[in-house]
């Protein structure tokens, strides 16, 4: 790497967009860091995206706004983006690039980390299979999350994602175990009230001094939003991996971390792939997302709960479709349901866990747990068709066992999906509420149940068919 | 020769323009920087080549030196292939671990085998043999399932004047002499060195005539594969795509598996890490790790080397398949592959066609999948080889008529359709039954018909029309309701929903749903084929529908999923007999005496 050059470059030859492009420089590294001092005397910071024998393009995350070709001066610093990491980092509030914005002192470190972080060996991993309580049935009960899994949160503007993801950090905990937990908050372009929302309601359960902020609000740099969540999770596995502590990294909304990424892509004229996205978005969302995990032999772990807004709700969009294709399942916050009242509206359907199958069941959650979730899935799809099919010819048309089918769809909303904003209930809880739903239907229908399993839970008394 | 050494240009992420290597050529290897990081001539100029880099570029910079290997890209071939993990430039995960820990850190070299190990050779071949390349000259007893052979390597052709006797050798020890015939000796060791971009030789192509049993009831059903044939898995994010290829890897009754996990997720890749071998082959009882090779290159790793990971895969598969057994190769995703093309070629400024991807796309889809097929390798004798190659597309929002999918259904002879509704009904495999399909029903329908029974072809067929009779009702039943439709209709629908529920689908994680023999998939559609002809029958003589669902057997036939795979000749056998006597009381007295009893007619 190269180190020597302390050289301060006066040779700007064009600004463009959030671009800054140097001419006749020396041997200035790919990805380097750059600092920039402006005309009128303000410190930028940006990175170099290529680089060329007399020639270096760099990005200037704070924005190009009062820089010019004469006067504004460049020194590459000759190292990568670094975090200076540290425990004390908990507590902290911080800009969106890592430098504190609260009035303490600055960060102290113990080590330097290269923000981009370097990928996991596939074979030093260790499957995730300890499933987190969050007290959300529809969660708990339908899809499970666990420690070291990246579940993103698909939702729309005016959903409550943000009440969502709140009690999820309130409520999560590994039942039986009292464990050391941070929390890594990264905010990309979303509005001080809502990080306003969110160190409220950490706050309030004491969870402030456990927690990372690193807030990139919406009149924010727009640039700065593609490192803060790399800064964060660099924050948070230092956090897992070094001080064993378990971390729920939440990340708020990825889509402004999108557009900032099209924007660069764009000022550069590079070739775009779908709806003006770069073609390598899918690459640099698996740079973010795959951070999330566990590591053989060491204590900690990294859970990620990405939050993205969906333009106009559609889940074909790029950002939702890319994110899902790299995360272990999602959780889709749905409008109808909302609408009519159900809290957390989030719908069984389309969402989905993918790490939950390993994580439930016996010695996890409880031994009945897979069987019982595919029945509650089944009861709720066949009642939700009738439900379609009831506004064309009448509930009178529908045979008993499809009346009862739609009558179960209704109380599974009601009862099983809708709950308080400060209920929390166990996994016992949600399972055992499962099967009273349940009870509306014979032995028989239930086919995805083992019939020793229905006697099981007709001796403890929650399925009391008769 | 001295290797030529020239300097960095520019660099714009993995694409690094180099100058100063006049005699660089296409696909060559260089080493790049300081750092000596992997990469490959992608493009040649007058005074610049341009290369992509299979490591992270951070921090190198212009001026930096470029040094050309002379080699293209190769993997090594020999024992110690099997229950390995590789990174897609065929580095041993296990061993970057031990060097540079939890994190893969760049610009490390790692050899794919290993050649300090000792492996048990046994020669098959005396002295005085004449020999030509591909020809067995020895034996290497590799995993508890697998008898690796070693190949004479293209290029060495005379008689044997010296042999190793049996004993125990490194791969890069000399077992063998061979004399040509202008009395050159030529050394054989057991590794073999091939470049990955060109296939391996072969004789010629031979037609296929088995199927590639998968153990899942849709597939070997409804759209069986070929041993040596090719199939394309598409479908959106949730629909099941890893875990079918997982249930392939494991239960497909191929020898020799390669599973390459181009551009997807870490967690997958050590799932099977972790499972696999604690997994038993059905075949064989041997854990299945014995008979795969993974390859991992997870979609946060280097792009270029996600480009480079399919063609590593298949040679590997093309080396055991030279060796004579049936290998299946399983790739996902198709479409990180193709992405990762499409990077490159962004990068490079090449004018893009379709959805940015370059115009060349479908052609080196096809290259890839061409090498897959049924072949007479090298060789003086006339033993057969096969390669099937399955491949994952994971289309933007699920739309089949993107580049990717459409490139793959052009060269592909099986199609497994799989369905967001059914997913999101949980309904597994969640494989559209009347969309998808497999080219391969004639080719194979000798071998179903002697292996399980004459009526196969016949109980598709019926249980297909049962299904696409069972989506037009459907149509007709949102628009009126299910009352409107007489009483044979019905029928028919309650018909389809045994085959959906009872036959097609198929937990992945119950320990015996999991895997179903072709013998007790034939066994179950057959008995259900022969309830829905029942049931038909009395239908048409008054009996009503409701009366039928009546019956006990049902709750047998819905639970013959999970009968072991040993013994359900004899349960089924006893729920045929159920079926018959049901049908049979709806026409007899409560006492027996056989008369047709019309008090059943409602």
């Amino acid at each position: 790497m190269t180190k020597e050059s302390s050289i301060v470059y006066r040779t700007v030859s064009d600004v463009r967009g959030p671009l800054l492009i140097v001419k006749h420089t020396h041997n200035v590294g790919y990805n380097e860091v750059v600092k920039i001092r402006s005309p009128s005397g303000e410190m930028l910071t940006g990175t170099v995206l290529e680089t060329g024998r007399g020639k270096a393009v760099i990005q200037v995350f704070e924005g190009t706004r009062g820089l010019d070709a004469d006067k504004t001066a460049v020194r590459f610093t000759g190292d990568t983006l670094k975090l200076p990491v540290s425990t004390e980092i908990l507590g902290r509030v911080l800009d969106g690039s890592g430098n504190p914005l609260d009035k303490g002192p600055p960060l102290t470190a113990e080590d330097h980390r290269d923000i981009n972080g370097s990928p996991i060996n596939p074979y030093a991993r260790q499957y995730p299979r300890q499933p987190i309580q969050t007290g959300l049935s529809v969660i708990d009960g339908l899809n499970t999350l666990v420690r070291g899994q990246k579940l993103p949160i698909f939702s729309g503007s005016g959903l409550p994602h943000n009440r969502i993801a709140a009690q999820i950090v309130r409520q999560a905990e590994i039942p039986g175990e009292k464990s050391d937990f941070a929390i890594v908050f990264a905010a990309m372009g979303i509005t001080a009230t809502e990080a306003q929302f969110f160190m409220n309601s950490f706050e309030e359960t004491g969870a402030l001094e456990h927690t990372a902020l690193f807030l990139n609000l919406a009149n924010d740099p727009a640039i700065e939003r593609i490192i803060t969540p790399r800064a964060a999770l660099t924050a948070a596995e230092y956090l897992a991996y070094e001080a064993d502590l378990h971390v729920l990294v939440i990340l708020t909304d990825m889509t402004n971390y999108a557009e900032a990424l099209r924007e660069i892509s764009a000022a550069r004229s590079e070739v775009p792939g779908r709806r003006g996205y770069p073609c390598y978005l899918y690459t640099d969302f698996s740079m973010i997302y795959e951070r999330a995990g566990r590591i053989r032999g060491r204590k900690g772990t990294v859970t990620q709960m990405p939050i993205l807004s969906m333009p106009q709700d559609d889940m074909t969009h790029p950002i939702p479709d890319l994110s899902g294709y790299i995360t272990e399942g999602q959780m889709i916050v749905a409008r109808d349901l909302h609408r009519r009242g159900i809290y957390p509206p989030i719908d069984p359907g389309p969402s989905l866990s993918r790490l939950m199958k390993e994580g439930i069941g016996k010695g996890m959650t409880r031994f009945d747990h897979k069987e019982l979730q595919a029945q509650l899935y089944y009861g709720y799809s066949e009642g939700r068709d009738f439900r379609d099919l009831v506004t064309v010819v009448g509930a009178e048309a529908l045979t008993d066992r499809d009346q009862k089918y739609l009558a179960f769809a209704d109380r599974f909303e009601q009862e099983f999906i809708n709950q308080g904003d400060h209920e929390n209930r166990s996994f016992e809880e949600t399972l055992d509420l499962g099967w009273n739903l349940l009870s509306e239907f014979p032995e028989r229908e239930l086919k995805r149940c083992d019939t020793k399993t229905i006697g099981w839970a007709r001796e403890r008394g929650v399925y009391a068919y008769s | 020769m001295k290797p030529d050494i020239g300097y960095i240009e520019n660099i714009a992420g993995p694409v690094i323009k180099a100058g100063g290597l006049p005699s660089a050529r296409m696909y060559e290897v260089v080493r790049v920087g300081k750092e000596q990081l992997i990469g490959e001539v992608i493009e040649v100029g007058e005074h610049f080549c341009i290369i992509q880099c299979y490591e992270e570029t951070s921090g190198i910079a212009p001026g930096e030196p470029v040094a050309a290997t002379g080699d293209t890209l190769s993997v090594e071939l020999g024992p110690g292939l099997l229950g390995a993990i590789y990174d897609g430039l065929q580095r041993p995960l296990p061993e970057l671990k031990e060097i540079s820990g939890d994190f893969i850190s760049r610009g490390l070299t790692v050899e794919g085998l290993d050649k300090e190990k000792k492996w048990k050779f046994t020669p098959v071949v005396k002295v005085g043999a004449n020999v030509v390349p591909g020809d067995i000259i020895g034996e290497v007893p590799e995993t508890g399932i697998i008898t690796s052979k070693i190949m004479i390597p293209r290029g060495i052709e005379g008689e044997i004047v010296e042999i190793v006797a049996k004993g125990e050798h490194t791969v890069v020890e000399t077992i063998c002499k061979v004399k040509d015939m202008h009395n050159t000796v030529h050394e054989v060791i057991m590794m073999q060195k091939t470049p990955v971009r060109i296939g391996r030789a072969f004789k010629e192509r031979v037609a296929f005539d088995t199927p590639l049993l998968t153990g899942q009831r849709v597939i070997d059903t409804f759209m069986p594969l070929a041993k040596g044939g090719t199939g394309g898995i598409p479908g959106g994010f949730g629909t099941g795509k890893t875990v079918t290829l997982h249930q392939f890897a494991k239960w497909a009754d191929a020898q020799v598996v390669v599973y390459v996990g181009c551009g997807e997720r870490g967690n997958e890749m050590t799932e099977a890490l972790e499972e696999w071998p604690k997994l038993n082959d059905p075949q064989s009882g041997k854990p299945l790790m014995d008979r795969t090779v993974l390859i991992a290159n997870t979609s946060n790793m280097p792009v270029a080397a996600r480009e480079a990971s399919i063609y590593v895969g298949v040679t590997i598969a093309e080396y055991f398949r030279d060796q004579g057994f049936d290998v299946a190769l399983m790739a996902d995703s198709t479409s990180r592959w193709a992405e990762a093309l499409r990077e490159i070629s962004g990068r490079l400024g090449q004018l893009p066609s379709e959805e940015g991807y370059p115009a060349y796309l479908g052609s080196r889809l096809a290259q890839f999948y061409e090498r897959g097929g049924r072949v007479k390798p090298l060789g003086s004798d006339d033993r057969l080889g096969s390669i099937t190659i399955c491949g994952a597309v994971s289309p933007p929002g699920g739309d089949f008529s993107e580049p990717v999918t459409q490139a793959t259904l052009r060269i592909v002879k099986v199609f497994w359709a799989l369905d967001k509704d059914l997913a999101a009904r949980r309904f597994f495999p969640a494989i559209n039954v009347l969309t998808s399909y497999s080219l391969y029903h004639i080719t194979l329908e000798q071998w179903h018909k002697e292996n399980l029974g004459p009526d196969w072809p016949e109980l598709v067929r019926d249980s297909l029309a049962l299904l696409q009779k069972d989506q037009e009702l459907r149509e007709i039943v949102q628009l009126v309701g299910p009352d409107a439709l007489p009483e044979s209709e019905r029928a028919v629908l309650e018909a389809a929903r045994m085959i959906k529920e009872d036959f097609l689908t198929q937990s992945a994680l119950h320990e015996i749903d999991t895997y179903c023999p072709i013998g007790k998939t034939y066994r179950m559609l057959r008995t259900i084929v022969k309830f829905s002809r029942q049931m038909a029958a009395a239908v048409k003589l008054g009996v009503s529908v409701r009366r039928i669902l009546e019956f006990s057997v049902l709750d047998s036939i819905a639970r013959m999923k999970t009968i072991p795979w040993d013994s359900y000749e004899g349960t089924i056998d006893a729920i045929d007999d159920r079926i018959d006597r049901e049908f049979q009381s709806l026409f007899t007295e409560p006492d027996g005496s056989g008369v047709l009893m019309p008090g059943v007619v409602e």
